[in-house]
């Protein structure tokens, strides 16, 4: 099974001002692209090693596969994640989110503004994520280093929003002021989105 | 201050607790000892024999590259020096500042001590990341130069041929291996000293081979920050680029020499009487 760079359900240029659209074409076009490309040619790789019995280079592509593959899962959240203002970008989550939110960190603010600490402070490349733990029905706020997906930090982790930052997220924008960066991503945070996964994961306890 | 600089050989507590007149010098080099047995140093208050009225606070500068910031063009944009080396350079060098300014432990040191101290053995301070980054980049501006790339020579090109088969064997090599730097790092060639040999080494965010006393010859930024203005998502351009236009061999070959005096690259030419 080969995989394909899933359509973005809005233009490049729909995220402006927070993000500009070129950014938002490079990032799409080519950097999710070259993660799908690499990931099929890690995968066809695999499966070649798995029908030789070769163990040592099923083991050697584990890297590969976790960082392209995890790339791929990753931007493909990322991308439902955000959402043009007309469309809802920005507007404050409502339902078992919000009473979620405001139990587990106090109220909307503190979250955000736990998110944006958190992701300033990662140094190198990685994500910011909001994500639920299944197991403890709770909110958790996490950081993954360079592509790997949330699953690395635990098992029953499920993201809801996930903040890329990785320097070419915002760069061209931004240059090194990943801060502001992280300010303006909230005005086109697709909330919808993550209240229905939480919703799935937690219907209305 | 001859008593400054005796070695007591009483143990750190004991003396601690004439805590008085323990000079900070003295807490200073039983710190590094600790150090140097892979113990972190604890933080303690610094009692000093004369009370100064005010403090003396260490600081390590900002260096400017050896060339001006459009020196690069059209490789390296200065847009991209500008940015690179005026705020991102400088805020490690500041960040480094500002931490080393909260506490005299890690005073006295020069950048290459001061990088493998908060390395410390592994588990590394805080100030590690400041530090390694200030001097990755000091060495990478150095590592290229205008009118910089063709070949290596003289002896840095035939410790190439030896160690890597040829020089063209070489730089498919190191663009393999920056190609696949997974996320923000760095891509080395370095001088290994127990092998005796050239080798090639990725390390990730702000590590660097000086940790694990490696010689380093040459370096090449592989963050997202320092190809992203200049050259977008094309990462085989910038290490072609880098390859082909920037590297300086002269640097290199510099390096190499003073490397010779640690590491003993060949069997003497000993003539038979």
């Amino acid at each position: 099974q080969t995989f394909s760079l899933p359509d973005l359900p809005y233009d490049y240029g729909a995220l402006e001002p927070a993000i500009s659209g070129e950014i938002m074409q490079l990032h799409h076009q080519k950097h999710h692209q070259t993660y799908i490309t690499n990931y099929n040619k890690a995968l066809e790789q695999l499966n070649d090693a798995i029908e030789k019995g070769d163990s040592a280079a099923v083991v050697k592509l584990q890297s590969a596969i976790k960082f392209n593959g995890g790339g791929h899962v990753n931007h493909s959240i990322f991308w439902k994640n955000l959402a043009p203002v007309r469309e809802g970008g920005g507007e404050l989550p409502h339902g078992s989110l919000g009473w979620a939110i405001d139990a587990d960190f106090g109220s909307l603010e503190k979250l955000i503004q736990l998110m944006n600490a958190e992701g300033a402070a990662l140094r190198g490349s990685g994500w910011v994520w909001l994500a639920l733990d299944k197991e403890l029905k709770k909110l958790v706020v996490e950081t993954t280093a360079n592509q790997d997906p949330l699953v690395t930090k635990g098992p029953t982790l499920v993201p809801l929003l996930g903040i890329d930052v990785w320097e070419h997220a915002y760069y061209l924008q931004y240059k090194n002021v990943r801060p502001d960066y992280l300010k303006n991503i909230w005005k086109v945070m697709n909330w919808k989105y993550a209240s229905e996964v939480y919703a799935k994961e937690c219907p209305s306890s | 201050m001859s008593w400054c600089c005796t070695y007591n050989p009483l143990p750190l507590y004991s003396r601690l607790q004439v805590t008085d007149f323990s000079c900070s010098w003295q807490l200073k080099n039983a710190q590094k000892m600790l150090l140097s047995l892979g113990k972190k140093p604890e933080k303690k208050k610094q009692f000093y024999r004369f009370q100064t009225p005010s403090k003396v606070v260490a600081y390590y500068r900002l260096k400017t590259p050896p060339y001006k910031l459009d020196a690069l063009e059209p490789y390296m944009s200065k847009r991209t020096l500008e940015m690179h080396w005026e705020e991102h350079h400088r805020a490690y060098v500041e960040g480094l500042n500002k931490q080393l300014a909260n506490d005299d432990i890690l005073y006295g040191y020069t950048m290459d001590e001061l990088v493998k101290v908060t390395y410390n053995n592994g588990n590394p301070l805080p100030e590690f990341n400041n530090a390694a980054q200030v001097w990755n980049h000091d060495f990478f501006w150095e590592s290229m130069q205008p009118g910089g790339g063709e070949m290596p020579e003289l002896g840095v090109l035939q410790q190439i041929e030896k160690d890597f088969g040829s020089y063209t064997n070489f730089k498919e090599k190191f663009t393999e291996s920056a190609f696949t730097v997974f996320g923000s790092g760095w891509i080395w060639l370095v001088l290994k000293r127990e092998e005796r040999q050239l080798a090639i080494i990725k390390t990730s965010n702000a590590i660097t081979p000086l940790v694990w006393d490696d010689i380093p010859i040459i370096c090449l930024d592989m963050w997202e920050h320092a190809y992203y203005l200049d050259y977008k998502n094309d990462r085989e351009k910038y290490v072609n680029t880098f390859m082909n236009h920037l590297i300086s061999w002269n640097v290199a070959m510099e390096r190499m020499a003073r490397a010779e005096a640690f590491v003993n690259l060949g069997e003497p030419k000993i003539p038979i009487a």
